[in-house]
């Protein structure tokens, strides 16, 4: 795999080592490029400090927040004043209602399913369907499969074998994800396209999933971010200055 | 019949025995795919190098996945925490040794930490 991004990465991000022993750690697992979710209250100040350690460590960082609202209107609300200052925006969604609303809006980069609670699970075809007409993708955090045995595990390999078979048909791209939050459960994004053999995604997409989707999503906000676009598919070419005298 | 052999290395916060590490994997795949699955596997620990922390393991390749998967679930040896991280997989036993060789992730001071 030429390019792999870890667009979730959890450190603990009040214990600075912590964060840099990741991240380091990261870079040594071969990813280009990671996420590391930033606290909503104040995303731009600890974004600087996390780009900080990942220029240190040679590797990419993606500003991200991962929201977790109540109801919609909370979701609306950080939305108008996060989305044109991060990078990547991701929902959790635990409630139904929530889970429509992150998945019809196209500010919405990822959303996520509380997948340890069977009773939180709304991503069905009706899900999909939003979340493929808005361009939301749908993300795994795929260590958490190495946090849980036995039973529990079963009961998360079968739903996350259900998830991905309602992603495929609803045409949602899956984003895989680490999830980690040690260095222990890091693994290189080979390790984790075979761990996602366990829930059913072929090693083709399972790469896809950790490379070409992450950057995809990464590369459309970063260039929605610039100073130079206007509205989607108008960007500025030259500025008024640099324009040649006739 | 035909077999695939899977380079990997161990991290962990100490050196592992022999043993320790087969009986690692052997636990995650017993229970992943139950003991049926198992015994599909084929599962063998070729070589194993204390010092390097370096594992080749051989399986069938038709449960090449199941192994690889395996290998990537093990999260404790011998009770303490541990990762495997795969390198290389193989046909041969000879390939698989020579490409490990040129592998530059397999530097000692940067898996023991």
């Amino acid at each position: 795999m030429k390019y792999a991004a870890d667009l979730h990465l959890c450190p603990q991000l009040d214990n600075r080592a912590n964060v840099k022993v990741m991240v380091e750690k990261a870079a040594e697992l071969g990813y280009a490029a990671v996420g590391i979710p930033a606290s909503p209250k104040a995303p731009q100040k600890e974004a600087e400090d996390l780009r900080a350690v990942c220029s240190d460590a040679g590797i990419d960082y993606v500003s991200r927040v991962d929201l977790s609202p109540r109801t919609p209107g909370e979701l609306l609300r950080s939305l108008r004043s996060l989305r044109l200052r991060t990078e990547v925006v991701a929902v959790k969604c635990f409630s139904k209602e929530v889970a429509r609303q992150a998945a019809k809006d196209r500010r919405v980069d990822l959303v996520s399913f509380p997948l340890v609670h069977p009773k939180k699970r709304f991503f069905d075809f009706a899900e999909a369907e939003l979340a493929s007409e808005a361009q939301a993708a749908l993300e795994v955090d795929v260590s958490l499969l190495l946090s849980e045995q036995g039973y529990r595990r079963v009961n998360l390999l079968s739903y996350l074998r259900r998830m991905t078979v309602i992603a495929k048909k609803g045409h949602v791209p899956i984003v895989l994800s680490s999830g980690a939050t040690e260095t222990m459960s890091l693994r290189t994004a080979e390790d984790y396209c075979s761990l996602a053999y366990l829930f059913g995604v072929e090693l083709h997409d399972a790469r896809k999933a950790f490379s070409e989707t992450p950057k995809g999503i990464v590369e459309q906000n970063r260039r929605k971010l610039s100073p130079d676009f206007v509205a989607p598919g108008v960007f500025v070419v030259r500025r008024g200055k640099e324009r040649p005298e006739s | 019949m035909r077999r695939r052999y899977v380079a990997a290395v161990v991290e962990g916060c100490r050196t592992f025995a022999e043993r320790d590490v087969y009986d690692a994997v052997w636990t995650s795949l017993v229970r992943l795919f139950g003991e049926y699955g198992a015994s599909q596997a084929e599962l063998y620990l070729v070589e194993y190098n204390e010092q390097k922390a370096q594992a080749i393991f051989r399986c069938s390749h038709k449960t090449l996945e199941m192994v690889k998967a395996s290998i990537a679930a093990t999260t404790d040896i011998a009770n303490e925490k541990a990762a495997f991280r795969m390198v290389r997989v193989s046909g041969t036993l000879k390939a698989l040794r020579t490409k490990v060789k040129s592998n530059k992730m397999l530097s000692r001071e940067k898996l023991i930490k």
